[in-house]
């Protein structure tokens, strides 16, 4: 019996110095910091966003991390507040040191936090989407979502096509409106649209049926609100009541179908440009994105047993960009890390296919958007949609 | 009817529409004001929960009975959370008190994202459904409207009833006048106040449940409407409930009406402040109130 | 004599706080200091409106607004780019007084801005224009009107923050350059001047609060108890109230003012939710919290719940740990944390006493 234990025990220790050894030989966590909005005003963006970063982390891990080395992800909570997001930037440059941060989910968190991390060549992949992010270049800050200039940009062709002149314009007054109200002045010259009535509300207007009014009495052809909840359900429905049935176009911020469920009937015929996430099963089987979307929402919509949005695909990308940029540098100093990734071609991400450049921090294209409409509460592709 | 008269008119709904959904939330703010001389700063927290609860609810059970559980839900907190942090404190400044409020609507937000979460929901109209408006004189206005300024309507008659000729309204009232007199006509002033918060409470969840298929219903939604409905609180003269309405719906108004001036549509909150700021300076007492009577409430 | 057991303990407070910096840098800790840096700035607001909170007794609910008047005045002037108007008369007017300053922006580019120490002047005189505007007929309303109106006066300039293009609409102003005070010394961010920028601003914490100090336990102090008190029966005594009043909250406006444009060139940044309700409700909860008319009270509970929010320690609780502990310091002790130490300390000397006189 003694001789039995003593046995047990030496293949124990010995069973435990190899795990020890292993432990030695494996390679160091290479460290992502992350900064999303999870709590706050903007939590619609930062909760999907948090969810994805931690389920692809989880994933990559359980499949031998990247180039052999685990993935650890710290996520801070900046709840929406530049302040905080310049804080958790500090303290993950300094104090954890990590390889790259993901995020901020707004534009106004990663604009302040620009310059800090360009003058301490801290590598930021931001998951806002204003222009100013990425134009004028700073050298280490990327951002994943599309440009606003683009979704403006099929807007407006969509208008052209079908004979509208003049608009109306409709934004809020939080940074996603603000930017996307300038982006439609610039380029409405372009594409000889009129814009004849142009007001900003606030984002957490209950109703807004004074401004469509004064909208509606302008004799615009066609209206477009650029805007995040609650104001995108609640425009359509204002219009309905006041009887304007005048085509109603959004941004690209309507991609989730909860917005469709909340503004009920008056959705129906809402235009607007989008990532394919939310159409995935309507694409050919040779698109590049299908396989990619469809694996990602059923991914998160099992986790998390809520609706896949392509917020959440911001964050997919960001992280999936700072892992394939490791992988082709095969390296995991910052350096070269930028340097890859900097020159990354052909990534097939949720919201498209990234083509990076010197110029341009941004990779994605005119393509990358799809123009989307709502039929019977649905999302379809506007083409399919038989109008 | 001539365009320029449309307008107007359109306006004045739009501006309705608005001042509906501040007025129940200044008539909860002046039940315990005129009660206890407490600012609750909580006041739009109850109105949030009263939304979200209906919400919950409404999944599993008819709307009336939704509603009636959020209602008494609300109330019920209210009285829960007076009966935890007031009533074991004395002799607390009212200063301290409203700073309490505060503290408690900061808790109650944060609870509420983490009850349920950040997405915004609402109750489907009572009435009709997302596209359907009521045409008077050309102008339009949702059914949902005419049911929350038929809800303020009653809740003001209701309040007045209980004020004049219930026992309890009295008592209430006396506390309000002379809490020491009160006490010593053998008031229980404690109960009163408890009463107060769970009332304001109920009242200000019913409010929520009634105007959450127009403002829709969110975690975060209670602070921008507590500052509104202050705001007509003030406006109207704080411990009048027909007075909150008043200045709940003038707020809306001139909130609508400065979209049509030339002040950008940006500034239009502000428009509302200034408008409040104005008031103050020069009639402090509120448009029903009298100086006399307020000089005798200080902080 | 009276004089010294008042600025000793902030003798001794700046001791202390060298001795952590020190501590901290020795450990490796250095972006700790980071979150003091800011909890620094924000506890001289939460200073100036203890003065005007708890001893005159007047409410303010708008002093984040102050704030962001101080900040963005210095972010507009420093990084609106004068380049274009370069020979204009009034440019080179100011280029001649010293007020301008030519230097490189993020992207490498020339340009010429307002300097950061002309910028804060200016920053002070608006406050200061403005604060009077406001505050003198704000402070005739008494109890909850003045709170109303302050709320007011702050959401109409965060409204307008918020609203108008040139002041970044809802994105606010970021780079903001860096301020260099001369003497070696500079303010801002980076972390080669992270020491340096702790003893500025923990400096300027201790300078206002012994300021403070002097100021609460003098005439003017013991003026501004009467105040309020009593204000009818100290104007009877023939006490200048409306314009002490006046002057006690233009000072804290001033206070906060110069905070928020120190803390823009320490953030490289300012944005409008400085100025919104929820960030000056905060400052005032935080007075409240310290115990109303206490000075120390309010340094402490401000400089602690600040440091702990920005290092992430509540994660995604914060608002809900801020507001459950300030309903439990308000009630439990609303004179401030400090209050039922003090009262322990007095029960026992008396205690003492009482034993000493019993044995004689």
């Amino acid at each position: 019996m003694r001789r039995r234990l003593v046995a047990a025990g030496r293949i124990l220790a010995f069973c435990a110095a190899w795990a020890c050894s292993a432990q030695a030989a494996e390679k160091p966590p290479i460290k992502i910091g992350a900064i999303f909005a999870v709590t706050g005003p903007a939590a619609f963006l930062g909760a999907p966003e948090a969810n994805t970063a931690q389920m692809l982390v989880d994933k990559l891990n359980a499949a031998g991390g990247v180039n052999g080395h685990p993935l650890q992800l710290i996520v801070k909570d900046s709840g929406g507040s530049p302040e905080k997001a310049v804080a958790f930037a500090k303290q993950l440059i300094e104090s954890d040191r990590v390889l790259a941060i993901i995020g901020p989910s707004t534009s106004g968190e990663t604009m302040q936090i620009k310059a800090l991390c360009e003058e301490e060549r801290m590598l930021l992949v931001s998951c806002a989407a204003a222009e100013v992010i990425v134009n004028p270049v700073a050298r280490y800050v990327f951002k994943t979502p599309q440009k606003d200039s683009q979704a403006v940009e099929w807007i407006y062709k969509t208008m052209r096509q079908k004979g509208i002149k003049k608009i109306g314009i409709v934004s809020s007054n939080d940074g996603f409106g603000a930017a996307g109200k300038k982006q439609l002045e610039t380029s409405a010259p372009a594409f000889e649209i009129e814009i004849v009535a142009n007001e900003v509300y606030d984002k957490a207007a209950t109703d807004l049926t004074d401004i469509l009014s004064k909208i509606k009495a302008s004799g615009a052809e066609a209206v477009i609100n650029w805007s995040i909840v609650p104001a995108q359900s609640i425009v359509p429905k204002n219009m309905k009541q006041l009887g304007m049935d005048v085509p109603l176009f959004q941004s690209h911020g309507f991609g989730n179908l909860k917005y469709v469920e909340a503004a009920g009937k008056a959705a129906e015929g809402i235009l607007f440009p989008c990532g394919r996430l939310l159409i995935a099963e309507s694409l050919p089987d040779d698109h590049p994105q299908k396989q990619l979307l469809l694996e990602y929402k059923s991914d998160y919509e099992k986790r998390f047993n809520d609706a896949a949005s392509t917020f959440g695909g911001h964050a997919y990308d960001a992280l999936m960009l700072v892992v394939k940029a490791v992988e082709k540098a095969g390296s995991i100093e910052r350096e070269a890390v930028r340097d890859a990734l900097e020159n990354l071609k052909g990534f097939v991400g949720t919201a498209g296919v990234f083509n990076f450049s010197p110029a341009d921090h941004n990779g994605l294209g005119l393509d990358s958007f799809e123009m989307l409409t709502v039929k019977d509460g649905k999302f379809v592709a506007c083409k399919n949609a038989d109008r | 009817m001539p365009d320029v008269m449309q307008l107007l008119l359109q306006h004045a709904f739009s501006g309705i529409t608005l001042g509906s959904i501040y007025a129940v939330v200044a008539i909860g703010f002046n039940i315990v004001y005129s009660t206890t001389g407490v600012l609750n700063f909580a006041q739009g927290e109850f109105v949030m929960l009263g939304g979200m609860t209906a919400v919950t609810l409404a999944a599993f059970t008819p709307l009336p009975v939704a509603i009636a559980g959020a209602v008494l839900l609300a109330g019920l907190c209210g009285a829960g959370l007076e009966l935890a942090l007031f009533r074991p404190l004395r002799r607390h400044s009212t200063l301290h008190m409203i700073i309490i409020t505060i503290g408690l609507s900061i808790v109650i937000r944060d609870a509420a994202l983490h009850i349920w979460d950040e997405k915004v929901r609402a109750l489907p109209y009572f009435t009709g459904d997302e596209v359907s408006s009521v045409r008077l004189l050309g102008a339009a206005i949702s059914p949902q409207v005419l049911w929350v300024l038929g809800t303020v309507g009653l809740l003001v008659l209701v309040l007045h009833v209980f004020y004049r000729h219930t026992l309890a309204g009295r008592a209430m009232r006396a506390c309000a006048s002379n809490p020491e007199a009160a006490l010593l006509v053998g008031i229980d002033t404690a109960n009163m106040r408890t009463l107060a918060f769970a009332l304001s409470a109920a009242l200000g969840g019913l409010g929520g449940c009634v105007i959450s298929p127009i403002s829709m219903t969110a975690y975060d939604m209670g602070a921008g409407l507590a500052i509104k409905g202050f705001a007509g609180a003030i406006l109207g003269g704080l411990g009048h409930p027909m007075g909150a309405v008043v200045g709940g719906l003038l707020v809306g108004l001139a909130e609508s009406y400065s979209v049509l001036s030339g002040i950008p549509a940006a500034y239009k909150d502000a428009t509302a402040f200034a408008i409040l700021l104005a008031a103050l300076f020069l009639r402090p007492h509120g448009l029903f109130g009298s100086p006399e009577r307020e000089s005798l409430k200080e902080l | 004599m009276r004089r010294l057991p008042l600025l000793l303990p902030v003798a001794i407070c700046a001791a202390l706080l060298t001795g952590l910096q020190l501590a901290l840098s020795a450990a490796g800790l250095q972006s700790y200091l980071n979150e003091a840096i800011i909890a620094a700035y924000h506890a001289i607001v939460v200073l100036g409106l203890c003065l005007l909170m708890g001893y005159a007794g007047q409410i303010s609910l708008g002093h984040g607004a102050f704030f962001a008047l101080g900040g963005y005045t210095s972010a507009v002037l420093t990084t609106a780019p004068l380049s274009a108007a370069r020979d204009s008369g009034w440019v080179r007017g100011l280029r001649l007084a010293g007020a301008l300053v030519e230097r490189e922006d993020l992207y490498g580019a020339q340009i010429l801005t307002v300097a950061p120490g002309a910028a804060f002047l200016a920053a002070l005189l608006l406050t200061l224009a403005v604060a009077l505007l406001i505050g003198y007929p704000a402070l005739r309303l008494r109890g909850h009107y003045l709170a109303m109106a302050t709320l007011g006066f702050g959401l109409i300039v965060y409204r307008l923050l918020l609203g108008t293009d040139w002041t970044g609409s809802a994105d606010g102003i970021s780079n903001v350059p860096p301020w260099h005070l001369g003497c070696g010394l500079t303010v801002s961010g980076r972390p080669a001047y992270r020491v340096q920028n702790f003893y500025i601003a923990w400096g300027l914490c201790l300078l206002t609060l012994a300021l403070l100090l002097r100021l609460a336990h003098s005439r003017i102090g013991r003026a501004l108890r009467a105040i309020h008190e009593h204000e009818a029966a100290a104007d009877a005594m023939g006490i200048p109230t409306a314009a002490l009043k006046l002057r006690v909250f233009v000072l804290s406006a001033l206070l906060a003012a110069g905070a928020g444009s120190l803390l823009t060139h320490y953030h490289r940044g300012i944005y409008p939710s400085a100025a919104d309700a929820t960030q000056s409700v905060r400052y005032v909860a935080l007075v409240a919290a310290g115990g109303m008319a206490n000075l120390w009270g309010a340094l402490l509970v401000s400089a602690t719940l600040n440091f702990l929010s920005l290092r992430g320690v509540f994660g995604s609780y914060d608002h809900a740990v801020f507001g459950a502990l300030l309903i439990l310091i308000v009630s439990l002790a609303p004179q401030g944390p400090f209050q039922p130490l003090a009262e322990r300390l007095a029960r026992r000397r008396r205690a003492r006493k009482e034993a000493a006189h019993g044995a004689a």
